[in-house]
């Protein structure tokens, strides 16, 4: 057992269910207790998805435990299979479905003889995967799987495309700004004359599956969905791929002067130096701005970076040798990427710390006190609580990191974006530290005692009066003050608060 | 004094379906978000993995950072295996919740991987008690078995098994029994609603919970025992039969009908009088005006999650609002038993259909029926408000009923404040022609 507060990374069935719920008409039943579908209500909540979240749950209840699913799960899968009409049903398993220890497969099986659509079970063990671990591994065995399908019936297309071409692998929903780093992915392709072949599984269909050969190369953006995948199709089909995260101008640079060689190797005079050159002076203002006055202040700061292997690595580069800024510790809760994670930031900051536990990151941040964090938003929650600024760069997020607005962290714009993000955080922290010096801004305490003088609490009230949240508590007291003035009263006791509450004066 | 109550008999009366129970609730272990900031000496250990964690941390947000005094025991595969002792790795969390937080009570929280794997909690937390010296109360609150907010029906019926047994016969014997009210609401609330009662000079004895473990009241045999919440039947339950309390069985204080129904059932109980009450509740209608003349003639779809339906539609049909359906996720006829015959007394007065009631909805059903009926508010989960707006129908979250301050005269108008928002708002989307967000055209 665990003592635990608060996690980085969710339980494996969340990966499971965004790969699920990223492809179109996909159908995922969970078999799971009531109450194990908050999947929806993130996916509704945070993503603003207009359309159902396409997850249903075949219910664990007491009954199931007495007697097992037997026809249950089967008469769920047949249901949805005839009410949505979906190419794919992928039962998933959840920490209580694991540990009955049900044959699923055979479920799994049963079902596929009556259902039109494919039935897999998500083959992933809760109590060893994580969330990411999960969502790749779902990734690959739904390729895996159509593929294979498609060779057995002569429809896989391997036959390359006629200019160059790639397949995307690993967004999917409910990822850390990922609808706008797929905008500015498809526009760096553009640019590049690169035609996207597919981008899975964000909005494909299953059934695009069987053309994933078609494309030259691959790439996978994120370091921890997709690269399974990619794997796979290097090995069957021979596809090379590029891991590199094109997070920053110069991580943007070395990712297309990557796929540069690989075209030559494919036989294909591509030369994009000129494009990089121009972007990198003109187009995108983050190299500019490393060299201009604003970015001087920087250099030297301090930071500290913590989040997803991928968004910490490319933070850590891009604070360390774009910015100038002395990055003190970078920092990852993905476990398993530790030796990869070591290899890319070890030159680029001062030590590293792999964990989950935000007990560690939290006293870690307190001890090095730096200018400003960059992190989850529980670094955010440390950093508020230390009166350090913090930059949020990397899931578990909430609901304001999925704005409405163009914030793509990848590519050209992507390094815009982060600047301003980087400068911002920077600033604020000065501004706080002069207002402090100079005395803060002189509205401070007006709000605590204007009418005050007059009335006195008893003991009660100003305990009821210090439950009442800080926002509002100021302007609770003053009216209740003022209730009292108005009616004669000189002590102000709890049934005084109650009737002002009740007169609508609270 | 009018006292009498819903024994008219009504031979088009409430329709009672049950249907798959395939629909979507909040985890049970959820109450410990506002256990914890009610009881404010305790500290809630759920047992479980990390999937109770992760919606626990999702469903809570912001307050995750507060420094909760709630934590998770999280499970790992030995301890699934039993390659760990239950018993060493209970002792080793709490000692260390002890140490850091000194907590005057310990509540464990079952969960479903406890009840599968028979981890035996209840024959654990007895010897660890004696050697912690804190209280450990067990309570299985877990989604094989409950909904939501019968999450605090599990933790408050095995409070009501131990607290308070000290015996208090010293007090004379024959002065009327002691009332002790049952649920978990905000102190405001329990003083408003204490003191509703004392107008007519009725003292309540203690209400379960109370702010700190140690000042839980005692409870005599024969003592009364009266809910505020319509889902704490099992609470009820062990009150009735552990403790050998009277069960007043009234309507529940939701919206100023509930209210005077309440007070009224509990002053026939002890035989007063409750002069100025119909004035109060007239009072409190008056004051709700300006919302009533939104909500008047609207239509409500309750796809049932909370258990608060009953009282709430109840409440709504009063106001002038029609209900078709009140989806529920469980329903005790015996302890909602002054509700429900409220609710049907309610439509006769008001002259409106009877809803029917769905116990264990099937959410997929459910969103058929919608789109046939078209009503003008769906009061549902947040997994199908968006894609509802997106569809033109205007929904309210329903989990913001269970957050919000509801009980009592006073605040009737939380309720009608959270259902207008909604309604009003589309007045102006209707004039901008902004409907249907789910297809392209």
């Amino acid at each position: 057992m665990k003592l635990a507060y608060w996690m980085y990374a969710g339980p494996a069935h969340i990966g499971t269910l965004r790969i699920a719920t990223s492809f179109r008409k996909v159908h995922a039943i969970m078999h799971a207790p009531l109450g194990d579908d908050y999947f929806n209500v993130m996916r509704s909540m945070l993503e603003r998805k207009r359309d159902f979240t396409p997850v249903t749950a075949s219910v664990v209840d007491r009954h199931v435990l007495a007697r097992g699913s037997q026809e249950k799960v089967i008469q769920n899968i047949k249901r949805k299979d005839k009410e949505e009409q979906p190419d794919l049903v992928l039962l998933t398993p959840t920490c209580t479905s694991s540990i009955l220890q049900e044959d699923l497969q055979n479920f799994v099986n049963r079902a596929s003889q009556d259902a039109k659509a494919d039935v897999l079970l998500a083959d992933v063990n809760h109590y060893r995967v994580n969330e990411l671990q999960a969502a790749d591994r779902t990734l690959e065995q739904v390729v895996r799987f159509y593929l294979e399908k498609a060779e057995k019936d002569g429809s896989i297309q391997t036959e390359k495309t006629k200019n160059p071409s790639v397949n995307i692998l690993g967004p999917c929903n409910l990822g850390f700004h990922v609808h706008h780093d797929i905008a500015e992915l498809k526009r760096l392709f553009k640019d590049l004359s690169i035609t996207v072949n597919t981008i899975i599984p964000e909005g494909a269909s299953v059934e695009e599956l069987k053309k994933l050969p078609q494309a030259w190369f691959n790439i996978v953006p994120y370091r921890e969905v997709g690269l399974l995948s990619a794997q796979l199709l290097e090995k069957k089909y021979n596809m090379p791929f590029v891991a590199t995260t094109p997070i920053g101008i110069v991580e943007t640079a070395n990712f297309i002067r990557q796929i540069q060689t690989l075209l030559k190797q494919l036989g294909f005079a591509a030369d994009f130096e000129k494009y990089i050159d121009l972007q990198t002076r003109f187009v995108s203002q983050s190299a500019w701005f490393s060299r201009s006055i604003d970015c001087q202040n920087l250099a030297g700061k301090t930071a500290v970076v913590f989040g997803d292997a991928t968004h910490t690595v490319a933070i850590t580069k891009i604070l360390s040798q774009e910015m100038g800024v002395r990055v003190l510790v970078a920092g990852t809760y993905c476990k398993p990427e530790e030796t990869w994670f070591r290899e890319e930031v070890s030159k680029y900051c001062e030590d590293i710390l792999i964990t989950d536990d935000h007990n560690l990151v939290g006293d870690m941040i307190a001890k090095l006190e730096p200018s400003a964090i960059f992190g989850t938003q529980m670094e955010r929650h440390i950093g508020k609580r230390l009166n350090i600024p913090c930059g949020v760069i990397s899931a578990p997020v909430h609901i304001q990191n999925f704005p409405l607005s163009y914030r793509p962290f990848i590519g050209y714009e992507g390094s815009n974006q982060i600047a301003d993000l980087i400068y911002n955080s920077f600033t604020l922290g000065m501004e706080d530290h002069l207002l402090e010096i100079f005395g803060g801004h002189d509205t401070k305490d007006i709000s605590s005692s204007t009418l005050s003088n007059e009335n006195i609490w008893d003991v009660e009230a100003e305990s009821e009066l210090k439950r009442i949240p800080g926002f509002v508590r100021g302007k609770i007291k003053r009216n209740v003050e003022k209730f009292a003035k108005t009616n004669n009263l000189s002590t102000i006791t709890l049934d005084v608060m109650y009737a002002c509450k009740e007169a609508g004066d609270m | 004094m009018n006292t009498e109550q819903g024994s008219l008999i009504n031979s088009n009366s409430i329709t009672f379906e049950c249907e798959t129970g395939n629909y979507h609730t909040f985890c049970p272990i959820s109450c410990v978000a506002w256990l914890y900031q009610k009881i404010e000496d305790s500290f809630f250990l759920v047992i479980g993995t990390k999937t109770c964690g992760y919606f626990l941390q999702n469903a809570l947000g912001v307050m995750i950072f507060a420094e909760p005094r709630y934590a998770m025991a999280e499970l790992e595969e030995a301890d699934i295996s039993a390659h760990l002792n239950d018993y060493m790795e209970l002792k080793r969390l709490c000692t260390l919740i002890k140490k850091d937080r000194n907590p005057s009570v310990i509540f464990w929280i079952g969960t479903c991987t406890t009840e599968i794997i028979k981890m035996d909690l209840e024959g654990i937390a007895p010897k660890l008690e004696n050697e912690l010296g804190v209280p450990i109360i067990v309570a299985r609150a877990n989604g094989l078995d409950y909904a939501f907010t019968q999450g605090e029906d599990t933790v408050l019926a095995a409070l009501a098994q131990t607290f308070g047994t000290k015996s208090t016969i010293s007090e004379d014997n024959s002065s009327t029994p002691n009332l002790i009210i049952f649920g978990s609401v905000p102190n405001t609330v329990v003083y408003e609603l204490s003191n509703e009662l004392k107008t007519y000079g009725i003292d309540v004895k203690g209400w379960l919970p109370a702010k700190r473990y140690t000042e839980f009241p005692t409870l005599n045999e024969r003592d009364f025992v009266c809910g505020v919440n319509p889902y704490l039947s099992r609470t009820a339950t062990t009150l009735m039969r552990r403790r050998k309390c009277q069960l007043i069985g009234a309507p529940f204080p939701i919206g100023p009908d509930g209210t005077k129904a309440w007070v009224e059932k509990i002053c026939s109980v002890y035989n007063v009088p409750t002069p100025g009450l119909n004035d109060r509740e007239e009072k409190a209608w008056k004051s709700l005006e300006p919302y009533l003349q939104v909500l008047r003639g609207k239509s409500v779809f309750f796809m049932g999650d909370n258990l608060l339906e009953i009282s709430l539609a109840r409440f709504f049909i009063r106001c002038g609002m029609s209900v078709y359906e009140i989806g529920i996720p469980y329903l005790d006829k015996r302890y909602q038993g002054g509700e429900l015959a409220l609710l049907e007394k309610t439509c006769q007065e008001m002259g409106t259909f009877l809803p029917v009631i769905v116990e264990k909805p099937d959410n997929y059903n459910q969103l058929n029926r919608i789109k046939d009926l078209h009503p003008d508010l769906v009061i549902t989960g947040m997994a199908h408000a968006n894609p509802l707006e997106a569809r033109g129908i205007n929904t309210k979250w329903s989990v913001e009923f269970t957050f919000s301050q509801i009980h009592g005269f006073t605040n009737a108008k939380n309720i009608l404040d959270l259902i207008c928002k909604p309604l009003q708002r589309q007045t102006t989307f209707k004039e901008l022609g902004w409907k249907n967000y789910h297809t392209l055209v």
